[in-house]
């Protein structure tokens, strides 16, 4: 499993605000992407942070989770800046699918589009794609496999060294 | 002699597998005073060392070697690498299954008789029947620990199956309990109880569940009569002039070929590797394989009418908590054609994992209405549908034209399409359940798609006549008396009940047979 680092990027609340990214948008600074509440940023090592970012957003769209916060997907795709390292076929793979959704999108490209819906149709229409499938198909894994996500979930993950459930709830169900 | 014995020793029965078929063999024979060599393909993984989580688990102990798929199943689409989701170690499927062990109706070995022919499919009746095979059921049952037989109480029932058992009830089934599991719900055997885990499917960490692993196999050992070799990848069964099989080649686990000679092999690798072996098999006095002379060896590839339904309710369920398959419903299993099929289905409660869930609800679904559902996850119960498949020759396991594994030997490419017999059950069964979920009050349920097959059956079916089927009602081959057939291969139909017990039934009664034989000298 890929790990983003916590950090405080070196840039100011003025130099935030000059480069015009308030709101929910993910920063782009040098090499990384940065939360826009700053509580994390990862580096991108092949791709483009660009790249990443739009990564991120697309894999929200892919599995929309509303009360899961974005450094879970960032973590879900790091794995393919990862791969595009060592494998140019990937790194084109993922940096002419992104260079698409953008066109497609129009002017500001994906990432700018404001309705999930818009996003979304635009998704439809390259479903069958192999760069849509290889992020879905990655996604699948990477996303739902976070422990760290299986709360969201209500799902308590391994139980033998707790004895199981025999003691902890397994018939506790009331409500029949 | 005893345990171990030299790649030169040609007095041993050479078994290849270790699961259900194998294992139970090994040990019967080894318990009757025959030396046996098993021929494991995995590793020797010991129940401690099990993975309570779902994609370790599953890098633990399934088969992934490559095989490919085609034919009209969704599986070829979704997970086109991935026919089966079995195992690779010691214990094979065993470690894996979820320890339903149901005995076969009485019908259900007479399906050309009772079912009459059935267009495009190649029903044939058993030449065994379920009298004969009671005695040796009742061992199995014994053997294995299997609740509500031999005085063994039932499982207790957990969230899911209490979800089941209410809208059982709103139905009006009537055969509605905890199960006959090869679980412990006492401690026998020595092994414990049920701890109400969950992870079943990942391998039982306390051994409350029957597998090969840690019963047959080292009772066998304790014999000195069985050797258990494992990382030992079988490619090719030798044979001599007269025709009858001498040697097993098999890549040691450095990947060096070595030959362990044989008076008696026995084939149990499960659906997909056995008539992948005879068929790669192939000599100059067997051109298309081993004990193929019906042309049947690959053929009639049964895997179970599965599918899924999940729904999810108003309040939590947690239904991954306990047993994985933790009760059934039995009304449906019956054979009743005024419902618009052949043969009949069981209702078995399933609950996955986080992770498995988001892999199998909807496989390639995305985006708001998937989400949605997974956002649903600790409010969801859930059920298994295995019913009775029909056997067609053309769903096979085939020898791959051009890939080759890393000892040159084909791979298996592995074709299936539902009969319209099985696509008129499946949805005669989702019905059912999104209206059982429905009576007790489900908001939404998915009809979810049958999984990569644990149920892998037919490849080298039973049958009266030679040319019919591929061993005779011993699972000894039409063509070859030295060599027989030990897993669900053999299954001539697969009936409508998960499969293992009925393995382990006919490898207590392979096990008599071959000793008789060879107390007579006649193999």
């Amino acid at each position: 499993m890929t790990t983003i680092y916590e950090q405080r990027p070196g840039l100011s609340r003025r130099e935030l605000l000059k480069r015009g990214t308030i709101g929910a948008a993910l920063i782009i600074s040098g090499r990384a992407v940065i939360s826009p509440d700053k509580a994390w940023g990862m580096e991108t090592t092949a791709l483009k942070p660009e790249t990443m970012a739009t990564l991120i957003k697309l894999a929200r769209d892919i599995y929309p989770h509303d009360t899961v916060a974005d450094r879970f997907y960032a973590i879900a795709v790091k794995g393919h800046d990862t791969k595009a390292g060592t494998d140019a076929a990937h790194k084109e793979l993922i940096e002419a699918g992104i260079a698409d959704l953008d066109k497609r999108a129009g002017e500001g490209g994906y990432r700018a589009l404001g309705w999930e819906d818009d996003r979304v149709k635009i998704l439809h229409d390259i479903e069958s794609t192999p760069f849509f499938q290889a992020v879905r198909g990655d996604l699948v894994v990477s996303f739902y496999n976070q422990k760290e996500l299986w709360p969201h979930f209500g799902y308590e993950g391994e139980s033998y060294s707790k004895g199981g459930y025999i003691a902890r709830g397994f018939d506790d169900i009331e409500w029949l | 002699m005893a345990a171990p014995y030299d790649l030169n020793d040609d007095s041993v029965v050479v078994i290849i597998g270790s699961g259900a078929g194998g294992g139970t063999l090994g040990n019967e024979l080894a318990q009757k005073g025959i030396d046996v060599v098993v021929l494991e393909a995995g590793a020797r993984i010991e129940h401690e060392d099990f993975i309570n989580d779902e994609w370790d688990s599953f890098s633990q102990l399934a088969w992934l070697d490559h095989r490919t798929t085609g034919g009209g199943w969704r599986v070829s689409k979704d997970f086109p690498n991935l026919p089966a989701w079995i195992v690779k170690a010691v214990g094979g499927t065993t470690t894996h299954w979820a320890g339903a062990s149901l005995r076969f109706q009485e019908h259900e070995f007479k399906t050309l008789t009772n079912y009459g022919k059935v267009e495009g499919a190649n029903l044939l009746d058993w030449p065994v029947t379920l009298a004969e095979l009671e005695p040796y059921y009742a061992k199995a049952e014994d053997k294995m620990g299997v609740t509500r037989t031999n005085g063994i109480e039932g499982l207790p029932g957990n969230n899911n199956f209490k979800i089941l058992k209410a809208g059982a009830d709103k139905l009006g089934y009537k055969e509605c309990h905890t199960g006959n599991m090869a679980i412990n719900s006492a401690d026998r055997d020595d092994r414990m109880s049920c701890q109400q885990t969950g992870f079943c499917f990942q391998g039982c960490k306390w051994g409350a569940k029957w597998s090969t692993l840690y019963t047959e196999i080292p009772k066998g050992e304790a014999t000195g009569r069985l050797e258990v070799r494992p990382n030992s990848h079988v490619v090719k069964i030798e044979h001599d002039d007269s025709g009858k099989v001498t040697a097993v080649v098999y890549a040691d686990k450095d990947g060096k070929l070595q030959s362990q000679k044989a008076r008696i092999i026995c084939v149990a690798g499960n659906s997909i590797e056995s008539p992948r072996l005879l068929l790669n098999s192939a000599s100059s006095k067997y051109p298309d394989g081993l004990a193929n002379s019906s042309g049947q060896v690959g053929k009639n590839y049964m895997r179970h009418t599965t599918g899924s339904v999940y729904a999810v309710f108003e309040k939590p369920v947690h239904f991954y908590r306990g047993t994985t398959m933790a009760g059934i419903v039995r009304d449906e299993a019956k054979h009743d054609p005024s419902r618009g099929f052949v043969g009949g289905y069981e209702l078995e409660t399933l609950a996955l994992g986080v992770p498995f869930m988001a892999a199998f609800l909807d496989p390639g679904g995305w985006g708001r209405p998937f989400a949605s559902a997974m956002d649903s996850y600790a409010n969801m119960a859930g059920l298994w549908i295995v019913g009775e498949d029909m056997p067609q020759e053309q769903n096979a396991v085939k020898l791959h034209g051009e890939l080759k594994d890393k000892y040159g030997m084909p791979i298996p490419d592995v074709w299936f399409t539902d009969h319209p017999n099985d696509v008129a059950m499946r949805n005669h069964a989702y019905k059912q359940g999104e209206a059982l979920y429905a009576a007790v009050g489900a908001t939404r349920s998915f009809p979810t798609p049958p999984y990569p097959s644990t149920h892998n059956l037919g490849t080298n079916r039973m049958s009266e006549k030679a040319q019919d089927g591929v061993v005779n009602k011993w699972g000894q081959t039409h063509d070859i008396k030295n060599l027989f057939v030990s897993d669900g291969s053999q299954f001539t139909t697969g009936a409508a009940e998960n499969p293992t017990l009925t393995i382990v039934t006919l490898a207590i009664r392979q096990a008599d047979y071959i000793a008789k034989e060879m107390g007579a000298g006649s193999i």
